[in-house]
Order: structure tokens, then sequence, then C-alpha cells
């Protein structure tokens, strides 16, 4: 195969990586990383460099559409990033020390727990008495709603830091946004309603991934042939699954995406666990 | 009584309208290198076979450093000039972080500028902190 039809095969790769990232929730790095190494046999370290600029560049896209709209809680954003950032950085540092086939079994469980996150209920209901941590690190806030600002508070702001380390871990570990671990961490935990938890955690995976990326890039990871046309295939898809988004319900494809989602997953970890990688 | 809710204030708005302007400018100025220094990689590589990437050669493969990086978007190195876009990429959050920091100030809200300043930190060790291994 040439550079070029391996870049052309790779870039509409990466367009319908981002486009289903996109319209899933997952974002674009999730898809990249069983697209390059199961797909191209390219090795796992390069998928990761290369799923973490596909994060980075598709959280800075869309969180400058949301912010703008005001549905980001920033306080609650940057005060969670101490908590990420820490842990995208040892995450970096101890993926030295991990075998790929750990990394890619690891990275096949998080496949898995992400497709349950994404058809799971959404918390919709509004918390109107937070705790005292809460309010101490002024954490609650309001959003847009259909009928004006809705306010909301939120409660187990330690738990949810402790939970937004172990999201930080992962996406060090193993390139990816953990969008999953973050609304875990601020939809289930700290009580957030959906809306806000799916922007703020968006908004904070872009932080996250350039923690651990200039670690990564300093060590190799990023090689342009590869980045090249993944930065350029997942920026574009997720634009047009934005656009996409406005005009359809993606509840049937969700659904399939999960299904199909889950099958990469299961290779990914039987394939680590036969020292495929 | 107390007030239990922070209310947005109109200067939160202006900087959240800022950050989400400086963060759009960044993904497109990164994705502009990208492309350029991709499509001059395509020109004088396309009809070379494709590296083999299932083998993992890490910096042997160059430009992963700044200054191996400037030195090769500055003399017209198409991988040089991906990897320039990459590290825009790479800055656009970063950059977010210290926006917001000059934002909290201005606010004069005294434990945001903390927080903020805590996680930048935290990526200035990341990447002078000679991590890399």
């Amino acid at each position: 195969m040439t550079i070029l039809t391996f870049t052309l095969i790779l870039l509409a790769g990466a367009y319908l990586a981002g486009l289903v990232g996109s319209l899933t929730g997952l974002g674009g790095g999730v898809v990249i990383i069983p697209l390059l190494t199961l797909v191209f046999h390219v090795d796992i370290r390069y998928a990761i460099g290369a799923a973490l600029l596909a994060s980075i560049a598709n959280s800075s896209g869309a969180a400058s559409a949301y912010v703008k709209e005001g549905i980001t809680n920033i306080r609650l954003g940057m005060f969670l990033e101490i908590a990420t950032t820490i842990g995208a950085v040892g995450g970096a540092v101890i993926a030295v020390y991990t075998a790929t086939n750990t990394i890619a079994i690891l990275f096949g469980a998080i496949l898995l727990f992400s497709a349950y996150m994404t058809i799971r209920k959404k918390n919709q209901e509004v918390l109107t008495t937070g705790s005292n941590m809460a309010l101490k690190m002024k954490l609650n806030s309001t959003y847009p709603g259909k009928d004006g600002e809705v306010a909301y508070q939120l409660k187990n702001v330690g738990a949810g830091f402790s939970i937004m380390t172990l999201a930080g871990v992962l996406s060090g570990l193993l390139g990816i946004g953990s969008g999953a671990l973050k609304v875990l961490a601020m939809d289930s935990t700290m009580h957030i309603p959906f809306k806000v938890s799916t922007t703020t955690s968006n908004f904070m995976i872009g932080v996250t991934a350039a923690a651990s990326a200039v670690i990564y890039l300093q060590r190799g990871y990023m090689d342009a042939g590869i980045a090249f046309p993944v930065v350029l295939g997942v920026l574009a898809g997720a634009f047009t699954g934005s656009k996409l988004l406005t005009r359809l319900d993606p509840k049937v494809l969700k659904y399939i995406f999960c299904v199909a989602i889950s099958f990469v997953a299961l290779e990914m970890i039987y394939n680590g666990y036969h020292h495929q990688f | 009584m107390k007030n239990l809710i922070s209310k947005k204030t109109s200067a939160d708005h202006d900087i959240e309208r800022l950050i989400g302007l400086q963060l759009r400018f960044g993904v497109i100025t990164a994705s502009l290198i990208v492309l350029i220094g991709g499509l001059i990689y395509l020109k004088q590589f396309g009809a070379q076979a494709v590296p083999h990437y299932h083998l993992f050669i890490g910096t042997k493969a160059g430009y992963t450093s700044l200054d191996e990086i400037f030195k090769g978007a500055y003399t017209v190195n198409a991988k040089g000039i991906v990897e320039l876009g990459v590290v825009a990429l790479i800055i656009t959050p970063i950059l977010r972080i210290a926006f917001s920091l000059v934002g909290f100030i201005i606010e004069k809200d005294k434990l945001y500028t903390w927080i903020t300043f805590t996680v930048l930190v935290i990526m200035m060790t990341s990447i002078f902190g000679g991590l890399k291994i």
C-alpha cells in the first residue's frame, strides 16, 4: 500500500469515527484506537498518540459552541481539572511500565463500560439543595433551559473528585477522553443535570488529554503520517455530527453503535489476552 | 439570608465568549497547519510504501522536541510542519486555562484564581518536568 492510499483510507475512517463519536457522545478517540490497531495493524502506542490528538480536537471544537451557549459550568470544570490533569500525568508516566497487551485489555474493558454508559438512563432531575462543600467551592450554577435559567446544586464533591482522578489516569494511560467516567462522576455521583455534565465533561477532555499529550509527543507516539489524516478526519466528522444532531435523534443509532462497539471491545480484550499487540 | 446560588455575572459571560472564540481559533489554526504539512507530505512521499507502523520506533522518527519541530517547520519539512500543527492543537486547551486565569483575576475571584493557577502549574510540570521516561 502506498502512503497516499493509506492516508485516504485513514482519512475516511477518521471521518466516520468523528461522526459516530459525536452522534453517540463517545468521542472520536474511542473509535480511532480499534480502527488503527485492529484494521491497520498499527502499534497501539501510535494509536494512543493519534487518539489523544483526536480527543483534543473534538473537545476544543465542540466546547467552543457549548461554552458560548452558557451550558458549561466553567468553575466546576476548572475545579475537577485539578484531579484529571494530575491523573493524566500519572497515567502517562505509568504507561511506560505497562505492557501493551495490558493496555489493550484495559481499553476493551473501558469500551464496554462506555457503551453501557451511553445507553443507560440519564439524570434529568435538578438537585435543589446541595452540600456545604459545593457551596464553599462555588460549584452550584444555572443553565439555560426551555423556560429560562434553571438553577442546580450538587453534592458528593469529594467522591466526584476521586472518580475524576481515576478518569484522568485512564485518559493518560489509554489516550482516550474517558468521557464515560467523567459523566459517571458528575451525573450519577454529584447529581448534575446531564446536559451540564456532558458539556462540562467535553470541556475538560481537551485539558486532560493535553496534560498527557505533551509527554507522549516527546516520546514519539505522535507520528506525522498518522496524525495528519486522523486530526483532519475526526474534526470534519465531528463537525458533520454536530450539524446532524440538531436535525435527528440518534437513539436507534446509539443502540446499534453500542452493540458494535461491544464486539470491538471483546476483540481488543481477546487479542490482548493472546498477546497480539 | 445567604445567597445559595452563585449567579453568573456579566464578566462570567464575557469570559465564556472569549474562551469559546479562543478554542475555535486554536482548532482552526492547528488544522490549517496540519493540512498544509500533510499536503506537502503527500506530494513528497505519497507514492512510497507505508512505513512499518506495526513496529514502534519512538523518538527515532524525529520531531519529538520543540527545537526539532521548529527547525523542521522553518526548513519547510513536511513532518516538521505537521508536528507544528500538533503542537498548536495541544497548546489550545492550555491557553484556555491561561485565559480563564486572567478572567478570574479580573473578577477578583481569589478561590478560582488559585484553582486555575494550580491546574496551570500541573500542566507546566507535565511540559517541562522531564517526565518523558
